[in-house]
């Protein structure tokens, strides 16, 4: 078992001088990828950005974690404090029984086998795809036709001539990623690999790339702040904020059962709602609802629902009556803004095409199926 | 030492880190967030201190002079006339070089001039005369061809792809989208002209404009030919003649007031006009072009007379004298000899700046911050020196502290890594572009150590530009004349002096091979220009600027 362990670690970057427009600096920041923009926890001098406030983060063997956040939460920089760019200044890293880095031990990045796969790719421009692909690997790997071997698995069998420029966007992130897996190192980094290219291509490309990974047998760390992606790639989904990962779980047990409204909200569709605790569970403008476990010991919550756990149907005594403010059309399904009659309320609910949803003024009635989440206010 | 900065990012800042050990030494983090690269920022700056010693030792020596001397030299009869005439020049040439460059960039990306193509590319070709070539050649060809209106006739033809260049990328650049939208809200073509094309262009020319008013002030070539006292002869005839050097120094920190004075006067004038970029990312569409009707033989005739002024004279003077120079007896060994110089002193020159140009375009490329900016700043104030002034001040530098350096390679090598330093940081800050961050830590996270990632990947990516920025250097050395002129060692002489002697003693044939060569050294950057930018059509021009 050589689970990665991420224990209690913590990363304080200095601030950088931000004035000016130079290109350079720009760049650096594409390249550098340390999140500025998210100044969570300043310290007391108020020069120095908490980016991360102390992590944990559990990777099992053979898996793929996704790291979710939205964009400043800390998690690129989690990356690259894995990869050992960046010293971590409180904490440690442990692969099975091996420190990676904690107190007084730093492993330079060579020496960790931690392969990553950087946002744009940054394939060696000089090398072809096969040197690119070889260029982790020692003589005998190369002679064992380990580079084919990759290069079938990312589904670019034959391209080992080409050169990086000759590649589309998506082609030159299987190159990367097959760049990656070749060594076969401990730990796979997916730096937002997917962010770059068109929707229609990207999920081509991310289903292939989870079948190279399982076939491989590669245990990697997914970042990104895309919800969709996490919750269908991932083994398992953490979900950071604030330089923590506030949740961990499998991507059902993140939509289903969040930790909090926030951490409900940021990982799918939601209707948060005022409630006050009731015989059934709890009480809201959509009625009595059923909890999902026990109720918190508090006055006053907040219930979340999905929009797809409320049900449209036409007016009838025991619906909640409700009138359609705006339909957004998506094709496969809609969204509808509903606007309560008795309540000054507004929820909304995914309703699928083929059920054919009511139109902009529709008197509608709502409701509730499965149970809800709820926390203290 | 710079090796071992250029290869590692992070990880060599985060080594540094490490000595702080573990919790927080808020010292050591402090002094590391302002000098992130310790070496590299050392060696920048002794680099730039270096390439600063001609303006300080110019400035020491004038304020060792004392005050008397300096008012003897100021009260001096015809100080106020030199003024006024390098004023002068300067302003005729300037508005000459905008009235060329701004018509024919919108001859060329405008209209629909025929054959605007071929006009696109030659009206960039006089950048590969030497202006101190170009008075050669018109004085070898026409008779009495002497004074300030000729002066000015020779430098608005040299200088004019300075405004051109820039102006017509503009142009070109210019969203024709605005344009449209400008119609489509109710102005007439001449007033969408006048309050939006030329509005977005402004910059470049002023940038163009910039760039000729600085020319001009430090030109020496040409005004020592034609025979106008400006401010750089008056420097050289009065070091040359004078036993009392005092003139030439409070002559050569005037000069580099007026420098200065219109360099602060541009950024002032910039603070004050916004800057353009355009906004949104649609594609680019060629902007429609305007009908010149009758215009159109006039507009013909105009740019082939410019053209057949600043090229058709050279060439004909080159062709007139060449053969005649060539077969004069005894000149091959002496071109040779020349050639041999030219090639040691720019190579010397060329190496030096380059090793000094590392260490600040590696520091602005991978730890930018405002000690860098300022440091790439610095290396400009030389760039803008006149020739002239460097080459005086480091000739009284090696006399009087650098001894063992005067009158060797080197000191020249230090006027030419002085004058043409920016040049190398840009070329080594853009090949440091070449080999992102990202890429080395990609490297190392496959399992290479830092060493073998240098080996492998710096190297590899950033040596085709380095070498170009040499290459670069090398070329422009060649060409340099004032301080090659007061500093090459006694009776070595280069093509460029070569040329310049022959020329003041009006052996215009004996001038002609070394005019031909440099010409074609000179050719060689300005058709590497064109052929980076995309040869022909109006996009090539894009990358002149």
């Amino acid at each position: 078992m050589t689970d990665l362990i991420v224990t209690g670690v913590h990363k304080h970057f200095r601030r950088r001088w931000r004035s000016g427009s130079s290109e350079h600096l720009r760049r650096r920041w594409r390249s550098g990828g340390r999140e500025h923009s998210g100044r969570h926890g300043r310290d007391a001098d108020g020069g120095s950005v908490h980016a991360l406030a102390g992590v944990d983060l559990t990777v099992p063997s053979g898996l793929l974690v996704a790291v979710l956040g939205p964009s400043g939460c800390g998690k690129t920089t989690l990356l690259r404090c894995l990869a050992g760019f960046e010293r971590i200044d409180e904490g440690s890293i442990r692969l099975g029984s091996r420190l990676v880095a904690g107190p007084g031990r730093h492993t330079p990045p060579h020496r960790r086998r931690f392969a990553i796969v950087p946002q744009e790719g940054a394939l060696f421009p000089h090398l072809s795809v096969a040197g690119n692909v070889a260029y982790g690997l020692d003589r005998a790997a190369r002679q064992r036709g380990r580079v084919d071997e990759v290069l079938e698995l990312v589904g670019l069998a034959g391209y080992g001539r080409r050169m990086p420029h000759e590649l589309s966007g998506g082609q030159q992130q299987r190159v990367a990623v097959a760049r990656a897996l070749a060594p076969r190192p401990e730990i796979i980094l997916l730096d937002e690999p997917f962010s770059a290219l068109d929707a229609h291509l990207r999920a081509e490309l991310r289903r292939d790339i989870r079948q190279a990974l399982q076939e491989d047998g590669a245990t990697a760390i997914l970042v990104t702040h895309d919800q969709e992606e996490a919750l269908s790639l991932a083994d398992q989904v953490a979900v950071m904020r604030d330089g923590r990962v506030v949740q961990q779980g499998t991507p059902t047990e993140v939509y289903r059962t969040p930790v909090d409204a926030w951490v409900g909200g940021f990982v799918g569709g939601a209707v948060l709602l005022p409630g006050v605790p009731s015989p059934a569970g709890v009480r809201t403008v959509l009625g009595d609802l059923a909890l999902r476990g026990a109720p918190p010991s508090a006055s006053a919550l907040t219930v979340l629902l999905r929009p797809e756990q409320i049900v449209v149907g036409p007016p009838a005594p025991d619906a909640v009556p409700a009138t359609v403010v705006a339909r957004d059309f998506h094709g496969h399904d809609a969204l509808l803004t509903l606007r309560l009659v008795d309540e000054a309320a507004t929820v909304a609910a995914r309703v699928l095409s083929a059920a054919d949803p009511p139109s902009v003024g529709d008197r509608v009635g709502l409701r509730v199926t499965g149970p809800a989440s709820a926390w203290p206010a | 030492m710079l090796r071992h900065e250029a290869m590692t990012d992070s990880p060599s800042r985060a080594r540094t880190v490490q000595r702080a050990r573990f919790g927080r030494s808020s010292v050591r983090r402090a002094w590391h967030h302002l000098a992130p690269r310790p070496v590299l920022l050392a060696a920048s700056m002794l680099a730039v201190s270096v390439s600063a010693v001609p303006l300080v030792y110019l400035a020491v020596r004038t304020a060792e002079a004392g005050w008397p001397r300096v008012a003897t030299a100021l009260r001096t009869p015809g100080l106020l006339e030199l003024t006024l005439r390098s004023l002068a020049l300067t302003a005729v040439v300037t508005a000459g070089c905008l009235v060329i460059g701004v018509g024919t960039a919108l001859l060329v990306v405008r209209t629909d001039l025929p054959a605007r193509r071929f006009f696109a590319v030659v009206a960039a070709l006089p950048l590969a005369i030497p202006t101190y070539v170009a008075g050669y050649a018109w004085v070898s060809l026409v008779d009495d061809f002497h004074g300030f209106a000729a002066a000015a006739v020779v430098l608005i033809l040299c200088c004019s792809p300075y405004v051109y260049l820039p102006t017509a990328a503009a142009l070109a650049g210019a969203d024709p989208a605005t344009e449209e939208a400008a119609r489509a809200l109710g102005r007439g073509p001449w007033a969408t002209f006048v309050g939006v094309t030329l509005r977005q262009i402004r910059p470049a020319i002023t940038a163009g404009a910039l760039l000729v008013a600085l020319y001009v002030l430090s030109d020496f070539g040409a005004v020592a030919i034609l025979r106008v006292n400006t401010f750089t002869l008056a420097i050289f005839t009065s070091f040359n003649l004078g036993f009392d050097r005092t003139g030439a120094l409070v002559l050569s920190s005037m000069l580099v007031l007026l420098t200065m004075a219109i360099l602060v006067g541009e950024l002032l004038a910039r603070r004050t006009t916004t800057r353009y970029a355009r906004v949104g990312s649609g594609a680019r569409r060629p902007p429609e072009r305007i009908a010149l009707g009758y215009w159109r033989p006039v507009a013909l005739a105009g740019l082939a007379a410019v053209a057949l002024a600043a090229l058709g004279v050279p060439a004909a003077a080159l062709a007139r004298w060449f053969s005649v120079g060539v077969s004069r007896p005894g000149s091959l060994t002496e071109i040779a000899a020349a050639m041999g110089n030219t090639l040691t002193f720019s190579a010397a020159g060329a190496a030096l700046t380059m090793l000094l140009a590392l260490p600040i375009g590696l520091l602005g490329a991978r730890a930018p911050g405002p000690v860098a900016a300022v440091l790439d700043r610095v290396t400009y104030v030389s760039h803008a020196l006149p020739g002239v002034v460097v080459g005086l001040s480091l000739v009284f530098f090696g006399i009087n502290v650098a001894y063992p350096l005067y009158q060797t390679p080197w000191l020249l090598a230090l006027a030419y890594a002085a004058l043409f330093l920016p040049l190398g940081v840009g070329a080594v800050a853009g090949a440091a572009a070449q080999a992102p961050p990202g890429l080395e830590e990609a490297a190392r996270s496959l399992g290479r150590g830092p060493l073998s990632v240098f080996r492998t990947v710096t190297v590899p990516l950033t040596l085709p530009g380095i070498g170009a920025g040499a290459a670069l250097v090398f070329l422009t050395c060649m060409k340099e004349l004032p301080a090659t002129l007061l500093l090459r060692p006694t009776g070595a002489d280069t093509l460029a002096t070569e040329l310049w002697t022959h020329t003041s003693v009006a052996a215009y044939a004996a001038a002609a091979p070394y005019a031909a060569l440099l010409v074609l050294l000179a050719a060689i950057p300005t058709w590497l220009l064109a052929v980076r930018s995309g040869a022909t059509g109006p996009a090539v021009i894009g990358g002149g600027s």
